[in-house]
């Protein structure tokens, strides 16, 4: 914009670089991290994963022969599937639900605030609080399961945590309540920006109200649920607090996540190379959901 | 003189089958969201007999204030018996540091990107705004070699670093977005006056701009005292902010199980991004909206 005229219009020093000194000082910070911790870091990060780095990084290239192992690796085959099951489903559910909170809230409803204060809160709490709180309701001894055992239902079974099969499902129900109200805000204030005359228009053609937000309102909120999608996406790859504050990637391996495997391989089993390839394809991940949305952006723009 | 008609919508009935099902649905997603903080609050009251024979929903018959006692000052990490004031005092001397570090390098970057951009300064803004989706895990060991080459490994300072790094990206473009919305005149008229780049920057900008201030306050607050990552990596254990203690009481595996402790312990952890939470109201939710659009 005009900033740039408006940093000319004081009298120039001699030398180029010299001139608008004072505002090149204080971005130091901002190429320190930008190019010194973002692309030297990552750079570093995906060099040092051909090389067979172990309790010291060092420069010894041995090709593709990290990734080779790391993908034969049944502990990180486990950790991609449990992403992929979770990262699918909790997508899903956390869209739908968080758009489905948004609608009621915009149907003028009292106590608007009240009810949003309660969606909202469990996001202003840490995933270990949040892991350990929904590990102590679903403990099989005291918890949800012993509570309608003792209603007389005696053959009930709900023991997620403890049942390899069914530990995403835990994972999920205490992900989404965290997770859930911050989806639910920004959807809340996309159907906020809809214009009333639209709501207007479709209630003289006797639109029923559920129609009206498939076929009209959802289809208007495409950026908003763009953002949203990136913004759980990337979340759910990060996935990795909760899962150690509510089972530790157990029973067994069964609900270890890529987080959690870059994070033991690196500073608990100490084979750099296998960590730093692990976290490059963690990075591939999320430049795979990120190019596509980026691009349409960027197309979006030009138009 | 006209006749006055009715305007607006048609008044409805409160008890139409519309609001009914409207409101039931809210109060039945209000008791899944309420559930824990409840069952939390209840647990934390008991003491063990009660829970070891009665329901983990109902509300305590005795209450005792012992297990918070407990949490705080006697529960065990290991060999450490010294509670979790330990990481409470640890989290707040990460936390005020690195809420004002990272608070002020964002806003004077900020600052510099919205009203004294130079050549490239737009391009290491495109780079940092990328740095927000590169998942930590890459960055994880480049940081450890770089803290260790400075001499800050494991030291609280260390860990203020990580978080001004972190923040960065997020908290930059809030300001920017911000500062480039300020009246254009302000700025020609400090410079007519005679205001450099600081004197606009103190003098005119900051005084001007204190929601935005408080808005990245808030996701600070709650994002370093919430993190949990970053404190098992570059802290030694005699620094562990309360997250990471939190998780060392309740998941160790020696000693019997103190669930009320544990729960009071979790509470307690929660306290402070849910006081935030509470008394910031709207603030919050601005916040949460900025960081939404990041990208």
């Amino acid at each position: 914009m005009s900033s740039a005229r408006r940093a000319r219009d004081g009298a120039r020093p001699p030398i180029r670089l010299l001139r608008n000194l004072s505002s090149k000082l204080a971005a130091i910070p901002m190429v320190l991290v930008g190019l010194g911790v973002f692309v030297g870091g990552t750079i570093w990060t995906i060099v040092h994963s051909f090389t067979d780095s172990r309790l010291l990084p060092r420069l010894n290239w041995v090709g593709f022969d990290q990734y080779e192992r790391l993908w034969s690796t049944r502990r990180w085959l486990v950790s991609i599937e449990n992403l992929a099951v979770y990262g699918i489903v909790s997508l899903v559910l956390t869209m739908c639900l968080g758009f489905f909170l948004a609608a009621l809230l915009d149907r003028k409803i009292r106590f608007e605030d009240t009810f949003r204060t309660i969606f909202l809160y469990p996001f202003a709490l840490s995933f270990i609080v949040t892991g350990l709180v929904w590990q102590w309701i679903l403990n099989p001894d005291f918890g949800i399961q012993s509570v309608i055992r003792g209603l007389g239902f005696s053959g009930f079974n709900f023991d997620p945590l403890y049942n390899p099969d069914l530990v995403i499902i835990g994972l999920l129900i205490a992900g989404l309540w965290q997770g859930t109200g911050l989806i639910m805000v920004i959807m809340l204030a996309g159907l906020r920006g809809i214009d009333e005359d639209i709501w207007k228009a479709t209630r003289v053609d006797g639109i029923p109200i559920w129609k009206t937000y498939i076929v009209v309102i959802i289809p208007m909120m495409k950026p908003v649920f763009v953002t949203a999608l990136v913004l759980v996406t990337s979340g759910i790859v990060k996935l990795y607090d909760l899962v150690v504050a509510m089972t530790s990637g157990g029973p067994g391996i069964s609900s270890e996540v890529p987080a959690k495997f870059v994070y033991d391989t690196l500073f608990t089993r100490q084979n750099l190379g296998q960590g730093f390839a692990a976290s490059t394809m963690m990075l591939v991940t999320v430049a795979i959901i990120l190019i596509p949305w980026a691009y349409m952006q960027y197309r979006e723009k030009r138009q | 003189m006209t006749a006055v008609t009715p305007r607006g919508a048609k008044p409805q009935k409160a008890l139409s089958p519309r609001n009914i099902m409207l409101y039931g649905a809210l109060v039945i997603f209000s008791l899944y969201y309420l559930l824990p903080l409840y069952v939390m609050i209840v647990t934390s009251l008991k003491d063990m007999a009660e829970i070891r024979v009665g329901n983990i929903f109902s509300a305590p018959v005795e209450i005792t204030f012992q297990p918070w006692v407990k949490a705080w000052s006697q529960a065990c990490t290991g060999i450490n018996c010294d509670g979790l004031s330990r990481g409470f005092w640890n989290s707040v001397r990460i936390l005020i540091p690195s809420l004002i570090i990272s608070v002020s390098v964002a806003a004077l970057t900020g600052y510099v990107l919205a009203c004294w951009r130079f050549k490239g300064s737009e391009v290491f803004f495109g780079i940092l705004l990328l740095g927000a989706f590169i998942p930590y895990q890459v960055l994880l060991y480049p940081l450890v070699i770089i803290l260790r080459e400075l001499g800050l490994f494991g030291s609280l300072w260390g860990l203020v670093l990580v978080h001004t790094v972190f923040a960065m990206p997020i908290n930059v473009l809030l300001f920017r977005n911000y500062f480039v919305a300020l009246p254009e005149e302000l700025f020609k008229a400090a410079r007519v006056d005679g205001a450099g780049f600081w004197g606009i920057f103190f003098r005119i900008v900051i005084p001007m701009s204190l929601p935005i201030f408080v808005v990245s306050g808030i996701i600070q607050v709650t994002g370093i005292w919430n993190d949990f990552l970053f404190g098992v990596v570059y802290t030694r254990p005699e620094n562990y902010p309360m997250t990471v203690q939190l998780n060392n009481i309740v998941n160790s595996v020696q000693g019997v199980k103190e669930y009320n402790v544990n729960m009071a312990a979790t509470l307690l952890t929660g306290l402070v991004p849910l006081v935030v939470y509470f008394f910031s109201g709207k603030l919050f939710i601005r916040g949460i909206a900025a960081g939404a659009v990041k990208g």
